[in-house]
């Protein structure tokens, strides 16, 4: 399949320069933008794979806009800037997804430039998932203890009656058990 | 996490400040008044850095390298470099004019830039990773309060003036008219109209979306709210990409004075003296630099003083004016920062003397509670997803210890302590849990209402339009 690429570019011979390079490398130019407000266009309509832009366009705000509220669909990005500092170059590789710098625009660098991107992209990618759920589980088992607290106080029960009232609660209406966890602070808010 | 908790409470309404309010007091009189800066103040320049050189042996990163927007409030770096307030302070420095936002945080987490001209809410952002990879930001600074506007097109300032021409004639102008004017385009099915600001994360969103807010509208799905570059506000107004857009100046006043545009209402007007930029470094960076990083910010202090001065900000508008800086002309640039608004073009300029404030009512005090409030609109808005413990979420980004150490240093007036109500000041007041007593501005919100940081949870759900991404129960349990 190939890679469909999102160009971002207000100065139209450097842009025509990497166009002609990510060509040649094999990937399709799905768009190319010149103003924030046609960068937004081009997002909602062309559903790049990969976005390219230049460190220093004041657009890149609106972009990192974009990225927040299509966050469930998130993007690779690229920078390009004519910074040669590879220290800069190095840390902004490990700051991760939104700082992607490639140094010049000769075509025989943008193909591995942006591979590798692409590559750390999903691997933060995958990365971000983890972290995701084991801070879901982590936030769902305190909610459950602290229901369950309120389960002993309120009934007088031990706290492994308390887990099995809620867990068959939850089993009988077909429902998560952090949601029952959920609906019982609730209603103990309610109710003191 | 109970540790941290118990930690917290001791924060609020912080015990320790009394002790300390006592010591500078009693300092105080018995330096007589005589403090540090004063007796500086009576040494020639060179002698002057060179003393404080040889005191505290110097910053450790002589060279540095700070970041500005161009934007008017930007001035406080401008001015510290031009006037020679680093060069005092033995700092050899260099004002870079970046792109966007997204660049300020990224240059200065990593390391590209030593500091820069933040919003606000930024470094919080940046700590907690919303929109952006986590790197922990701080701030002892605050660079200024108020500082923008609300401006929409002419033809949209005509539908609302006909839509509710009584609500378009009071003073602060609320967006009932607006409500209307959506209302109907609701019932003839068109779409929802554009309006912008200038990123995720910035003063502007939180303050355009109060304002829609506080009058029924629901900014998320009522308007379409899109990030444009400041300078490029005016041509989307006038190119009709937008309807309307709330940015910093001089971007209200070009529009107004191309007639393009009406301002509708100031940030002045929606919060009195609302928090508005920072000056940001790196976690990192400040505990590498720490002597670098009070240089700095005792430049940057002194700048806000003789930046406040009005006899000084003629001055301060031909520094900034400049094509290397705001490069706008002095004109559009002297509206605002001379203490006047023209709202509407032809209309008569309008006294509003504290549109710009960088020095006094305790400006350039890192307000823990300004910190939390950033935190509160970004849980109501739905950009902070899990729960955070709010408090310790702000102490760690925001850095009042810091700013105290260097006023200290400077023997100026400084807040004893860390948190004040918003709301409930409609005048001057006078701040006295301060080593010396602080005159304070007005702190009135548009709507009324207060906020009490003490009850950051209680302030998030008493919004009747917010759209939360999180529980609040949960939230609650977090910050018990």
């Amino acid at each position: 399949m190939t890679l469909r690429v999102l160009l971002f570019d207000d100065d139209t011979e450097r842009a025509a320069t990497l166009r002609a390079a990510l060509q040649e490398a094999g990937y399709e130019i799905a768009a190319q933008a010149r103003s924030a407000v046609e960068l937004m266009a081009c997002v909602r309509v062309a559903k790049p794979d990969v976005i390219i832009i230049d460190r220093d366009s004041p657009d890149r705000d609106t972009l990192e806009h974009l990225c927040m509220i299509t966050r469930d669909d998130p993007r690779a990005i690229v920078m390009f800037t004519q910074d040669a500092d590879r220290t800069t170059m190095r840390e902004a590789l490990k700051a991760g997804v939104s700082a992607y710098v490639v140094d010049g625009l000769s075509a025989e660098r943008v193909r591995p430039i942006v591979d590798l991107a692409l590559v750390r992209f999903e691997q933060w990618q995958a990365l971000r998932q983890e972290r995701d759920q084991a801070q879901a589980s982590l936030a769902e088992r305190k909610v459950i203890e602290r229901a369950k607290g309120i389960v002993m106080k309120q009934r007088h029960c031990s706290e492994e009656e308390a887990y099995r009232l809620m867990r068959k609660t939850a089993m009988d209406r077909n429902i998560r058990l952090s949601s029952v966890a959920e609906s019982v602070i609730a209603m103990a808010d309610l109710l003191t | 996490m109970q540790h941290d908790e118990q930690a917290d409470k001791t924060r609020f309404p912080a015990p320790d400040d009394a002790r300390v309010s006592r010591r500078n007091f009693l300092k105080a009189g018995l330096a007589g008044g005589i403090t540090a800066a004063g007796i500086l103040g009576m040494v020639p320049g060179g002698v002057k850095s060179a003393a404080y050189a040889g005191e505290k042996t110097g910053p450790e990163k002589p060279n540095v390298r700070f970041g500005i927007i161009p934007l008017t409030d930007c001035a406080v770096i401008v001015v510290a470099h031009e006037k020679g307030y680093f060069k005092k302070y033995g700092l050899n420095s260099t004002v870079s004019k970046e792109a966007s936002w997204a660049n300020i945080r990224d240059k200065v987490a990593l390391g590209m830039l030593d500091g820069a001209h933040m919003l606000a809410p930024m470094p919080i952002a940046a700590t907690l990773g919303i929109g952006a990879v986590r790197k922990a930001t701080v701030t002892a600074y605050s660079m200024d309060l108020n500082g923008n506007g609300i401006t929409v097109s002419n033809a949209l300032y005509e539908r609302m003036a006909k839509a509710d021409p009584a609500a378009m004639k009071e003073r602060p102008v609320t967006a009932r008219a607006l409500k209307k004017v959506i209302d109907a385009d609701k019932q003839s099915g068109k779409p929802p109209m554009t309006f912008a600001m200038v990123f995720p994360v910035s003063t502007h969103n939180y303050q355009i979306r109060y304002w829609m807010a506080s009058a029924g509208i629901d900014p998320d799905n009522d308007v379409r709210l899109i990030v444009i570059p400041p300078p490029q506000m005016v041509a989307n107004l006038e190119s009709n990409s937008i309807v309307g857009y709330c940015v910093g100046e001089p971007w209200n006043e070009r529009a107004v004075a191309a007639g393009i545009g009406h301002t509708l209402i100031t940030s002045y007007e929606l919060w009195n003296n609302n928090p508005e930029k920072v000056f940001g470094v790196n976690l990192e960076w400040a505990e590498k630099y720490p002597k670098t990083h009070h240089a700095a910010l005792m430049a940057l202090i002194e700048a806000a003083q003789w930046m406040d001065k009005p006899e000084n900000r003629i001055e301060v508008v031909k520094i900034i004016a400049q094509k290397s800086y705001v490069n706008a002309p002095e004109d559009v640039v002297k509206m605002s920062m001379t203490g006047t608004f023209r709202y509407s073009h032809g209309g008569m300029p309008r006294p509003l003397p504290d549109f710009n404030v960088f020095y006094r009512y305790a400006a350039t005090f890192p307000w823990l509670s300004h910190a939390e409030w950033f935190i509160t609109q970004m849980i109501r808005w739905g950009q902070i997803a899990r729960p955070l413990d709010i408090r310790k979420t702000a102490a760690s980004v925001y850095r009042p210890d810091i700013y105290r150490d260097v006023a200290k240093a400077l023997g100026i007036a400084v807040p004893t302590i860390n948190y004040k109500i918003e709301g409930t000041h409609a005048g001057h007041w006078t701040l006295t849990q301060a080593s010396e007593p602080i005159l304070m501005g007005p702190d009135r919100f548009l709507d009324g209402l207060v906020y009490d940081p003490a009850k950051p949870i209680e302030y998030v759900r008493s919004f009747r339009m917010k759209n939360l991404k999180m529980d609040l129960a949960a939230l609650a349990e977090r910050n018990d």
